[in-house]
Parts: structure tokens; C-alpha cells; sequence
């Protein structure tokens, strides 16, 4: 049976140009995403607080550091690195960034919205690598500009003791690029977090879980086997990228954490597809 | 075009839709019928591909859900449970929307205007009254102009205007040739905006007929009241021929089985004295409930059975 032409009967309503469209794109998802993610205020807030804390910590750490200098120890003295600092307001950024990415996709689950998100793209995958591609995206450029910032300040901060170091200088650009892809990379776990339990308290659980709790937990176990378990844990693994410090028996090389840290992030993102694809929305 | 083809939905050991098997046909508004927790909303998010069928198949305008290219424009949807971001303004959830399929703002102006939700279109869903809702709901549906369109409980909870409102555009939608296919648990409100009734119980398909055929059915069904002194005498002409005969009062009998036509008739071939002969008029909703009576998943007083269920078909 063929559906008779439609009418443009309707006031307000007009056939041509909606139909005209054509169909769901991954582009176009992406698009809608982009909307979706700075159409919430909660989204705005997480991120402005992620970008104040990536920005400001070092600086405000860097200022009382140099505001008592002559009152600290040589060895506190001695292990003062700009660079470590410079980069450090991830301490602060990364709860932010996590939270925020569990929320991109269990917000939808929460209010019913990822109803309307499957119907429009009812292949599904392509909201998932959407969400995944913009929050990314958002995190790395802000997460950089936010890093960078911090990195010239705390070296305008502490020129004046002649600690400061240049983006040239060794791991110095690594540990600045470093910090804006481990946040990525975290934000994306989170996401897949999200994306698996379909519930905004239960990922964010699962993330802090696996990042902050884990990590004590393990120190609770006898000293060899603590310690030979301790450089694969998620948080471990990927502060290599961004520190210029990290060179000791306890940690893994620089690279490699970084990609064990993608490998668990992946894990997440792929089950968290299969998941989504398998089960009834 | 929806095409539902022995389709059952199994949740664990709950069977909530069982061999279901119906078409919904453009041109006409299709009432999709059945008491609470009868599987009608299953069987939509079946529809919508939001929940994939154990067995069966489920086509809107001749393919699965999941394989159309631009959905929006084949089938747009109002679910019963709200699907939509309550931290997002009407306009920006609208234009998200819009993006997926390419779909220019100005159409998503235009709906706001086509269901009057321009002085609120900025603000907050989550701060929506129950009615505004249902409206951002219908906006979203319509956002596609699509062929189909599909909409479970759209009154809930609506004030009389909503509803006159909502019946009126359904309306106006199936004139214009596309399938209108919506969903309730009341009979009186699809009787006077459906044309076509699906009616399904415990997740079978009762009955797949016209509204019109339900009231004749409904009239056939019902009783004549009867008023007679010559009570015993005119039971006894009545008997037999499937013919039922009842008596609530003395000198007053309810005839089920035969018209009042060939009541009159036989008492005047008996020269039976008559003072009255009413055919009862039966609801609309009577004979859903008789049609229904079976079915009906949660009786009142089965409070524990009820609890343990509601949750995996609502």
C-alpha cells in the first residue's frame, strides 16, 4: 500500500524542506550532540569548574610555595619541580571531568531523554561515538588552554627564585599535553561508565571506585604483591603522561601507562557499546 | 504503515506481549485499546525499536524501525513516559533533534508554533506543567513531518481544552493521509477520535475491528427491558433460540438474545398484554469492558500479583 502524498494542510506546516533533509548521519549526530552537551546549565558548570581548577590550582600552590621559600626545607626545596606544578590542578580538574562524563549519558538515561536520542538514531552506535567524540573534543581543548595557562603562570611565579622551566625543556610540553589527553581519556572512561549502568549514582560510584578507592584498597595488600599490582592501576597508569617526575621502579614508563590507561578506558567504551546495542532502552 | 506480525515480548518470566499480530493503516486515526499493564506500550517501544521483540516482526512503512535512514520523517512518537531532558529548554531539545536528520530551525519554530509553545519555548522542560509537556511531546513527534505518527496516552492527565485540542490536530493528521496509530485505556475517548480500534488484553489481540462495529455489537449485545402482567407466559413464548431471559422485579423481565421487534411480535401472537418494551441502551464502555473482561491484568483486590508486575509492563 502506498501512503497518499501529503497535504501542506496544516497551517505552520510545511512539507518540503523537512523532507527534503535526508537522513541520520554520524556528522549530523555529532551536531546534535554538540547542542545537547552546552544546552544544560549543569554542563556549563562542570566545565567552567573544570577549567577554573586546571587553571588556578598550580598558580594559587605555586604562590604560597614561593611566599615561603626561605621557611622550607632543602629537601622540599630540592623536589620543587614548576613543571609537576604547573600541571598539578588536574588533581582537582579530574573529579570534575569525571563526574561531568558519567553525567552526559546517564542524564539521558535519567529523564527519559535517551528515548528520544535512540528513536532519532536508531542504529544507536552513533550516539555513543557522538557523546564520546564531542565530550573528548571539549575536554582536550579546555583541558589544554586550562593547562597551559596554569604552566606559564606558575613559571611567571616562581622566575623570580629562578625555578622556571620553558616548554622546551625536558617532558616540560609532554607533561602540559599529557595532562590535557589523560583527562580525555578519562572523561571517555567515564562516559563508558556512564553508558554501562545507565545510572548517574551508580557510574559515578563505579568511576570514583575505580580511580580513587581502588588505589587504597591495593595498598592494603602485602608489600610485593601491592606493589607488583599498583603501576596497572588505572590512576597510576595514567599520571605517567602527566608528570614530569614519574622515572622510579613504581611506575610504568610514560607511554605505556598511558596506554594501559586507554586500554581500561576502551574495555569500558566497548562493553558499554555491546550494552547498548544488546538491550532495550 | 505499521506492521506487527506475531510478535511476542517476553521480560524474564513475564510475557507481556503474546503473538500479538495487527496493521495499522494510513488515513484513519487507529485506537490502540487495552486495560492496564495489557502490553500496549510495549508493543509501542517495539514499534519505535526502542525494545527489540523475542519473536515477531515489527515494520513501520514496510521496514524495521532500526533500518530507517531518516526515522524521523517516517514515524513520529509521544511516548507515555516523558523523553525529554528536564535540564533542556523546549527549543534547544527540539533543535537537537532537528540536527540528527538535518532538519532546518525553522522547522523547529514552526512546531513550536503549531502546538503554542512560543512563550515558553526558552525555559527549563523540567518546569513544564503536565499539559506543556504533553505539547513540547506532540512538537517533537510532528518535528519530522512524518507519515506516522504514533502516541501513547496522549490525554493523560490533560485538561478538557488539551484534549479537544489533541483530538481535533489527530484528526486533521489521518485526513491528510497518514497513519495515526494512538493508545489508551478509555474507551469513551476513542470512540470519538478513532475510527479503527485494536483492542489487546494480557497482551493478546482481542479484538482488530471498526468503532462502529464495537457499538453494534455492543447494541446487539444488550438487554430489552420488558414490563408485563402476563410475565410467566411471555417467558415461556421467549424461550429457547439462545434467547435469555431474566427477571428483576416482579412483572418485569431483561431480554437478552432477541430484538424488541420480535419481542413485540411474539407477545402480540400470544396476545400477551404489554406495558413496556425498552431496548437498554449499552455503553461504549460497557461492551469494551465485556470484550476486556478477561483480560484484565490487575483486578482490584489482587494487590499482590499487581505490585509484583507493574514494574516490568509499565
Amino acid at each position: 500500500m502506498s501512503a497518499p502524498a501529503l497535504s501542506p494542510a496544516v497551517p505552520g506546516r510545511v512539507a518540503g524542506p523537512a523532507a527534503a533533509g535526508g537522513g541520520v548521519t554520524q556528522a549530523r549526530v555529532v551536531r546534535a550532540e554538540w547542542t545537547k552537551l552546552w544546552s544544560l546549565r549543569s554542563t556549563r558548570w562542570s566545565l567552567l569548574a573544570a577549567v577554573v581548577a586546571q587553571a588556578a590550582l598550580g598558580i594559587i600552590v605555586a604562590a604560597a610555595q614561593m611566599s615561603r621559600w626561605g621557611s622550607l626545607s632543602p629537601h622540599d626545596r630540592a623536589t620543587f619541580d614548576s613543571i609537576d606544578v604547573g600541571v598539578g590542578g588536574y588533581h582537582l580538574s579530574q573529579l570534575a571531568i569525571g563526574v561531568l562524563g558519567v553525567l552526559v549519558i546517564s542524564g539521558e538515561y535519567s529523564t527519559g531523554m535517551i528515548r528520544s536520542s535512540l528513536m532519532a538514531a536508531p542504529r544507536r552506535l552513533p550516539v555513543l561515538w557522538a557523546k564520546l567524540g564531542v565530550y573528548a573534543a571539549v575536554t582536550f581543548v579546555l583541558m589544554l588552554v586550562s593547562a597551559l595557562v596554569s604552566f606559564f603562570g606558575v613559571q611567571a611565579i616562581v622566575s623570580g627564585h629562578h625555578l622556571q622551566h620553558g616548554l622546551g625543556d625536558p617532558h616540560a610540553l609532554r607533561a602540559v599535553v599529557g595532562t590535557a589527553l589523560f583527562l580525555t581519556v578519562l572523561g571517555a572512561l567515564a562516559l563508558g561508565l556512564g553508558a554501562l549502568l545507565r545510572n548517574t549514582a551508580g557510574g559515578i560510584a563505579a568511576f570514583v571506585g575505580l580511580m580513587f578507592v581502588l588505589p587504597g584498597v591495593v595498598a592494603l595488600l602485602p608489600g610485593s604483591i601491592g606493589d607488583s599490582i599498583s603501576p596497572y592501576l588505572p590512576i597510576n597508569a595514567a599520571f605517567t603522561v602527566a608528570t614530569s617526575t614519574f622515572d622510579g621502579p613504581h611506575h610504568l614508563a610514560t607511554w605505556t601507562g598511558f596506554a594501559v590507561f586507554c586500554g581500561y578506558a576502551a574495555i569500558v567504551v566497548l562493553a558499554a557499546a555491546v550494552q547498548l546495542v544488546r538491550r532495550d532502552a | 504503515m505499521i506492521e506487527i506480525e506475531h510478535v511476542t515480548k517476553r521480560y524474564g518470566e513475564k510475557l507481556a506481549v503474546d503473538d500479538l499480530s495487527f496493521v495499522v493503516r494510513p488515513g484513519i486515526v487507529t485506537g490502540f485499546l487495552g486495560p492496564n499493564g495489557a502490553g500496549k506500550s510495549t508493543t509501542m517501544r517495539m514499534i519505535l525499536g526502542l525494545d527489540a521483540p523475542t519473536r515477531g516482526s515489527v515494520r513501520v512503512n514496510g521496514r524495521r524501525y532500526r533500518d530507517l535512514a531518516a526515522p524521523l520523517h517516517e514515524i513520529g512518537a509521544l511516548l507515555e513516559a516523558r523523553a525529554i531532558h528536564t535540564g533542556r529548554s523546549a527549543a534547544n531539545h527540539l533543535l537537537a533533534m532537528a540536527q540528527t536528520h538535518g532538519i532546518p530551525r525553522s522547522r523547529v519554530d514552526e512546531v513550536i508554533d503549531l502546538v503554542g509553545l512560543r512563550d515558553v519555548a526558552r525555559k527549563r522542560a523540567g518546569a513544564f506543567s503536565l499539559g506543556m509537556g504533553q505539547r513540547l511531546g506532540i512538537a517533537s513527534a510532528l518535528l519530522g513531518d512524518p507519515r506516522t505518527v504514533i502516541l501513547d496516552e496522549p490525554v493523560n492527565g490533560l485538561d478538557p481544552e488539551g484534549i479537544l485540542w489533541i483530538r481535533t490536530l489527530l484528526k486533521g493528521l489521518a485526513a491528510e493521509g497518514r497513519t495515526v496509530f494512538l493508545s489508551s485505556h478509555l474507551m469513551s475517548e476513542m470512540a470519538l477520535t478513532a475510527e479503527h480500534l485494536v483492542i489487546i488484553g494480557r497482551g493478546r489481540l482481542i479484538a482488530d475491528t471498526t468503532v462502529e462495529e464495537v457499538v453494534r455489537q455492543a447494541s446487539l449485545d444488550a438487554a430489552v427491558r420488558v414490563r408485563t402482567p402476563d410475565a410467566a407466559a411471555l417467558r415461556d413464548a421467549l424461550a429457547g433460540d439462545g434467547v435469555i431471559v431474566e427477571s428483576s422485579a416482579a412483572g418485569v423481565l431483561e431480554v437478552r438474545g432477541a430484538p424488541s421487534e420480535r419481542i413485540g411480535e411474539i407477545a402480540a401472537r400470544e396476545g400477551l398484554v404489554l406495558h413496556e418494551l425498552t431496548p437498554q441502551r449499552a455503553s461504549l464502555e460497557d461492551a469494551y469492558l465485556r470484550l476486556t473482561g478477561d483480560a484484565v491484568e490487575y483486578h482490584t483486590g489482587d494487590g499482590g500479583r499487581a505490585a509484583g508486575d507493574l514494574e516490568l509492563v509499565a
